[in-house]
């Protein structure tokens, strides 16, 4: 039977001074840096990756994490103001998000799922951009092209190949940044994952496959998915893996280096598979104690990506009282800044749906535009006649 | 001021929630995003958020009620205009104005009968975001990253929302109000909607206005024998390269029974290919024994016997959704439709009672009322009550279909033609007589299980009538 030391198997939760090497007898399997209980213990091929890291980069990596918490609480809290019609939280994935992102230079190139928003956050999308989906204003958030993020998927698993698409493209031009592609437990089921795994180990393309192992698809546990550990699967294709404690911020940054170099360096994909936890909701819409046990969700407060770093920042004596109202400042302005981008947001145009969706002129749309500004025109307000020329 | 929360849909397109408690009282000072209630909806319990920082002036559900999306649940007392840094603003006032509009509920319909258009709304940009990305490894970059000043500047709300002028109305030629599925349910029937009155809000043309257009309510094969005039076949003008012929009469009204059937009760079809030649021998010896002098017996007949010794040991495809009463009828007793063609178009007369009967019976009932059928005497009685019905397309060489449930019934089954064919009989390929049976069935009433077992009864009693045996 498939054990998972990371609780899944029933093994109880990690206490303090618990490391990854004392679970279920697999545990040099699952890189980890930082134990739950806040200590900083050492690896021998891991370590080098982030010994760079000083001890102010330590707090900056915190603030990130307690930031995109405040986000994903905000945004919950829209939701059920009626100011979002749907919001996925990324709570208790914080870690991946951080430690992955704040990896990756401005040239690479990230394709997400909905849930990474904490990395939407990191690579500099607008904070009213990251809701306006979800708040219903536009088919997709912001422009790829000014952050290096494509807006976000929400058929699992297609952006694993877009990724792989991209990262081929990169191989044309010659260039040395990478591609990124963020999935769920769930999306390696799907035929679009496996298949661009074949492609980008066929063509040895640079892309990382950083896959957040939360536990659940929805209401469907990782070991109904996957009779073997995630990140065996990899191994299949001839892909290189990782299986790393998801809620280590130093962890997934050292595997999510790793991986980026090979892939620079001419060495193609690595499959990253972070261990980490869903603590809530699949989305606003859902209730997850209809279908999980409350015990698992505590076994894995007990290991909170974020309390681990506050840990290990006291241990070192640097969580002062003034550190930590910095943290608390940054996180409330950029919930108020998120607020209020939301609720001020303007309504889309009607025309506007037509922007975006070829980037050269199309016949077929054009006449259709037509057709739907002179609609629009007969109902005697300019603003269909106003918009018409704002459109592409 | 006083700003009001009224219930949003907190699911995906959610009409109703339970306030299950208050965690506040009037007087109460609360923060923003402070829990004010727990709330039930149809998905999950949640907590309700505060959007406003202020006093609660009103509650104005109880715990225990069931509340609309879109009714103020609590007032509150919010300090100046927009109530603090975060307070709900413009959006937040408009949102409450506007009706909820529900995911898969399409637009929605203007109370003045005329769609209005909102104003172009400019809000000030919101400000500058967090640090920019910044490049590799994390050394240089974290610590390029100075501590942002505290507070980020808020964006100050803008109201221009106000509802544009309502378009004065335009005299004529506009389209009839209605909606895209019932635009189509009317395009179907041939219904011109211009002639049906709306009864909906806003005079808009709903899914009943068309079928009570239509006739009955329930376009039913009920209705066949009270309207019908001589159907089908209109005013044919000579030399015309097509012809238009109204639509009325069983047409018009099988027309609305299937479309009626075809978009309530979801269908699933079923195919099974039996080796019949033992059903077929012993057909010819039963028509050849003294027992069955004197009476038609036909593969229909044997078919019929089948189905009814099936369908007691799956009584859930001789049941009927009863959509208004919610509630699920259970028929103990089965009238047994028998699609007919007769000269004015497709009937479903049924014989009432067919599992009580003896073969000889079923035999006479089936050949009495496939003749008034022809003859077109089938009387409304005869056609209405059905609960299960049985096609037999066989008869016009043909193996197979997915049959359309008779409105008002769970199950459909389709008989195809006895052809001889090669097919596998002890161990080798020898000439058999085999017929294809279709079964549709309401998705809703009966699972993939037990339509599969009653198809498999009937295949395996046609292959093997001594099965039987094993089944009553
Ligand atoms: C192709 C496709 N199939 C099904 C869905 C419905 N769906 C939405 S989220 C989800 C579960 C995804 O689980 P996982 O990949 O583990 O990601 P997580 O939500 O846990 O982050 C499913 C099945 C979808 N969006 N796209
Ligand atoms: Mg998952």
């Amino acid at each position: 039977m498939f054990t998972d030391e990371l609780g899944q198997g029933g093994i109880p939760a990690g206490g303090p001074g618990d490391s990854a090497g004392h679970h279920g007898g697999a545990g040099e399997s699952l890189v980890q840096l930082i134990t739950p209980g806040g200590e900083r213990v050492s690896h021998p091929q891991y370590d080098a990756w982030v010994q760079d890291v000083s001890d102010e980069q330590l707090g900056f990596l915190y603030e990130d994490l307690v930031v995109i918490r405040r986000i994903d609480t905000e945004a919950t809290a829209l939701q059920r103001q009626g100011e979002l019609g749907l919001w996925p939280p990324l709570l208790g994935q914080e870690a991946a998000q951080i430690g992955s992102a704040r990896s990756l230079r401005d040239d690479d190139f990230v394709f997400s799922s909905y849930r990474e928003n904490g990395v939407a956050y990191c690579r500099g999308v607008d904070l009213a951009d990251i809701v306006k989906v979800w708040r219903g204003n536009a088919s997709a958030g912001w422009d790829p092209y000014t952050v290096n993020m494509a807006t976000p998927q929400i058929i699992i698993g297609a952006q694993t190949l877009h990724a792989t698409g991209y990262a081929m493209g990169i191989q044309n031009d010659g260039a040395d940044s990478v591609a990124i592609t963020y999935f769920g437990d769930g999306a390696t089921s799907e035929g679009d994952v496996n298949e661009a795994m074949v492609f980008a180990a066929s063509f040895q393309s640079p892309v990382v496959f950083f896959c957040s192992n939360n536990h659940w698809a929805i209401s469907e546990p990782v070991r109904l998915q996957s009779h073997i550990r995630i990140a065996d699967r990899a191994a299949g294709f001839g892909i290189p893996s990782i299986r790393v404690d998801g809620n280590d911020v130093l962890a997934v940054m050292a595997a999510t280096r790793e991986a980026l170099e090979r892939a620079r360096h001419g060495g193609g994909p690595t499959f990253i598979e972070a261990v980490t936890y869903r603590m809530g909701p699949h989305t606003t819409a859902d209730d997850p104690t209809r279908y999980r046990d409350a015990n698992e969700l505590e076994d894995w407060a007990a290991k909170d990506p974020i309390a681990r770093v506050k840990g290990l920042l006291e241990r070192k004596g640097l969580l002062t009282g003034q550190f930590e109202a910095r943290v608390a400042a940054k996180a409330d302005a950029v919930a108020r800044e998120l607020r209020a981008g939301c609720i001020t947001m303007p309504d889309p145009e009607p025309l506007d749906i037509f922007k975006h969706v070829y980037s050269t002129p199309n016949s077929w749309l054009d006449r259709q535009e037509d057709h739907y500004s002179r609609y629009l025109a007969s109902f005697g307000d300019p603003a269909g006649a106003h918009s018409e020329e704002g459109a592409r | 001021m006083i700003k009001e929360f009224r219930l949003p849909d907190l699911g995906e397109g959610l009409t109703e929630s339970e306030i299950l408690s208050w965690k506040v009282a009037v007087g109460d000072t609360v923060a923003l995003n402070q829990v004010i209630a727990e709330v039930e909806t149809a998905k999950a319990v949640v907590e309700l958020p505060s959007p406003f920082a202020g006093v609660i002036t009103a509650l104005h559900e109880q715990p225990g009620t069931v509340v609309e999306v879109g009714k103020p649940i609590v007032s509150f007392e919010v300090e100046g205009d927009d109530g603090g840094p975060s307070a709900g603003g413009p959006a937040q006032a408009e949102t409450a104005k506007r009706e909820p509009n529900l995911v898969g509920y399409g637009a929605i319909v203007e109370a003045s009968g005329r769609p209005t258009r909102r104003a172009r709304t400019f809000a000030a940009p919101a400000a500058a975001t967090a640090a920019a990305p910044t490049g590799p490894p994390v050394a240089e970059r974290v610590a390029e990253r100075v501590a942002e000043p505290a507070a980020a500047p808020v964006v100050e709300p803008a109201d221009i929302r106000a509802p544009a002028e309502t378009a004065a109305a335009t005299p004529g030629g506009e389209r009839p109000r209605s909606t895209p599925p019932v635009r189509k349910l009317a395009k179907d029937l041939g219904v011109e909607l211009t002639a049906v009155a709306g009864t909906g809000a806003g005079g808009l043309i709903t899914r009943e206005d068309v079928q009570n257009f239509v006739g009955g309510g329930h376009p039913a094969a009920v209705a066949v024998a009270g309207a019908a005039p001589a159907a089908g076949i209109g005013s044919v003008t000579q030399g015309e390269r097509e012809t238009r012929m109204p639509i009325k009469g069983v047409r018009k009204l099988t027309a609305a029974a299937m479309v009626s059937s075809a978009f309530t009760a979801p269908h699933a079809t079923e195919f099974l290919t039996v080796d019949v030649t033992p059903t077929m021998e012993l057909l010819a010896r039963l028509k050849a024994s003294r027992a069955f002098e004197g009476f038609k017996l036909t593969p229909l007949t044997l078919v019929a016997k089948a189905l009814l010794i099936a369908l007691r040991r799956q009584p859930s495809l001789n049941s009927r959704w009863d959509e208004a009463n919610q509630e699920i009828v259970q028929f103990n007793y089965v009238n047994l439709g028998i699609a007919a063609a007769t000269p004015r178009g497709l009937t479903v007369p049924n014989i009432k009672d067919a599992d009580r009967m003896s073969l000889t019976e079923l035999s006479t009932a089936l050949t009495g009322l496939t003749e008034t059928a022809r003859a077109g005497k089938t009387s409304p009685a005869e056609l209405s009550g059905g609960t299960i019905s049985i096609t037999n397309i066989g008869v016009f060489g043909i193996d197979a279909g997915t049959p359309i449930l008779n409105p008002g019934e769970a199950a459909i089954l389709a008989m195809g033609a006895v052809r001889r064919m090669p097919w596998e009989y002890k161990d080798e390929v020898a000439l058999r007589q085999v017929m294809t049976l279709s079964l549709s069935f309401d998705h809703r009433l009966v699972d993939g299980e037990q339509g599969s077992r009653f198809l498999a009864d009937i295949g395996a009693i046609l292959a093997d009538p001594g099965m039987v045996l094993a089944m009553v």
